[in-house]
């Protein structure tokens, strides 16, 4: 499998021999009316790796990422997960095994924090048990004190929503996480926070994430890879050294809009 | 003190009249809410089909109810008892208040919220018991309470077909030209109308979701 991708990816950037690939866009185009959100787009995921999709607004890489868990079908091209076309699995087992954040999280307003949490395993038909200590495990991994489990969502900070929805994604161990710009609305203070929590969560869990984000700090301090888009096109993959200082005029002109310090920034996430 | 009197004289038919008339807006309300709320959420989720829907329940709205008792009365089976017309007559003017909430209900629930259950994996009809109805639900109460209401109110025009219920009182009084009389069905249909709003106003608090 190994040198068909090699071959195929020539001249891109692999994270290391022999990597799984988890998701794969094979030249998927996605058209509204007129509109061309995405074309010809082909990008792999591999097993592990924090992927980020980088880009302005109306780039395409939230249509991206809704195109994996099917909230999207694409109009020409496949998206493979796990080796297989996602169109071949149901779409409900599909979507349950992809954890799904956004931002302002989504929470269910008229449930409890646990209840939220617990959805998932609930409708999959856990026992009450099991659901219950499996929200307790989440709640502490995310750093949400025990006595929040029966507020409401409109009750909690928007830090801490955050965290219940990265809690709820996890709730049934789905080996992929898609997150659309989950941290965007928090204040700057409180996106420090999530975003080293989110680092060192990833550090035990592994999890194969896609994350959508149009900060270009946010890329650089979680990505093991950047997938930059620009007008529905994937400009190029590179890690977040080689990022800072690639001659591309596409990566150039993003790294120029965002100023000083930034190698700083690759660096710290890479440590 | 006079109407107190009366009332309490004939208290047995006050109570027999209340109790038809509860049961008119009550079995109307109920067919109004069977018919109503499976509406509104089909045409909040096709939208296409939500202007003819609440178009024609304005329509109905829009008849005279003593015209649409009249126009009904000639339809066989119906007909054959008054009671029956009534019953349909009242649950087509409940339909509007009730389509038209749970229309609002329906499309009120956050789209992100929706996005992120669908995202989930919770299949559409997961999403339309566990989120959407949860969420619209004191929506759709504030409309059954208008329906009812309005039915309290426009059961007493029933009497003029025979349907009884408290209209009785009240056409017997406008022929006899007698207040006590008028008054002996307007006050119980009056505080009908005003238990029920606070009963399913309270309900409706009960319910909704935060």
């Amino acid at each position: 499998m190994g040198l068909r991708y090699e071959l195929r990816y020539a001249g891109r950037n692999m994270p290391e021999p022999g990597a799984t690939p988890v998701i794969e866009f094979r030249d998927v185009s996605f058209r509204v009316g007129q509109t061309q959100v995405l074309s010809s787009f082909s990008l792999l995921v591999f097993k592990g790796e924090t992927l980020v999709l980088l880009g302005r607004s109306g780039s395409g890489k939230t249509t991206t990422l809704k195109l994996i868990n099917r909230l999207v079908a694409p109009t020409a091209g496949e998206i493979y997960v796990n080796g297989r076309p996602n169109t071949d699995v149901n779409v409900t087992r599909l979507r349950r095994g992809i954890g799904y954040v956004i931002q302002d999280a989504g929470l269910f307003p008229h449930f409890t924090v646990e209840r939220n949490i617990g959805l998932v395993p609930s409708i999959e038909g856990w026992p009450k048990e099991r659901i219950q200590s499996r929200t307790q495990e989440l709640m502490q991994l995310l750093g949400l004190s025990p006595e929040i489990a029966t507020r409401y969502p409109h009750q909690l900070s928007g830090g801490q929503r955050q965290r219940v929805g990265v809690a709820r994604a996890l709730a049934a161990d789905p080996e992929i996480l898609a997150m659309d710009e989950p941290f965007a609305a928090l204040d700057p203070l409180t996106r420090d926070d999530l975003q080293r929590e989110f680092l060192l969560l990833q550090q035990r869990l592994h999890k194969t994430v896609v994350f959508v984000t149009h900060d270009l700090r946010e890329a650089l301090r979680l990505a093991s890879r950047i997938a930059l888009m620009e007008a529905g096109k994937l400009v190029t993959v590179l890690t977040p050294q080689e990022f800072v200082k690639s001659s591309d005029p596409w990566v150039a002109a993003y790294v120029r809009a965002f100023g000083d310090g930034l190698e700083s920034a690759a660096n710290r996430g890479a440590s | 003190m006079n109407v107190l009197r009366f009332m309490l004289h004939n208290r047995g038919q006050v109570l027999e009249l209340t109790l038809e008339h509860l049961w008119l807006v009550g079995v109307s309300t109920v067919f109004a809410m069977l018919v109503g709320i499976p509406l509104g959420i089909v045409i909040a989720h096709r939208q296409r089909l939500n202007k003819p829907v609440l178009a024609a329940a304005n329509i109905i709205q829009t008849i005279p109810s003593l015209a649409l008792f009249g126009f009904l009365l000639p339809v066989p089976w119906l007909g054959d008892r008054s009671e029956r017309l009534a019953i349909l007559a009242l649950t087509l003017y409940a339909l509007l208040p009730i389509i038209r909430n749970t229309y609002t209900g329906i499309t009120g629930v956050d789209a992100a919220v929706l996005e992120a259950g669908r995202g989930m994996g919770l299949t559409e009809s997961q999403l339309l018991f566990q989120v959407e109805l949860p969420l619209a639900v004191s929506v759709i109460l504030s409309g059954v309470r208008i329906a009812i209401v309005v039915a309290v109110g426009l059961a007493t025009i029933a009497a003029a077909i025979g349907a009884g219920g408290l209209g009785e009182f009240i056409f017997r009084g406008l022929a006899m030209v007698d207040n006590r009389v008028i008054l002996a069905g307007a006050i119980p249909a009056a505080i009908l109308a005003l238990l029920a709003d606070v009963g399913v106003g309270w309900l409706e608090r009960r319910l909704r979701a935060r």
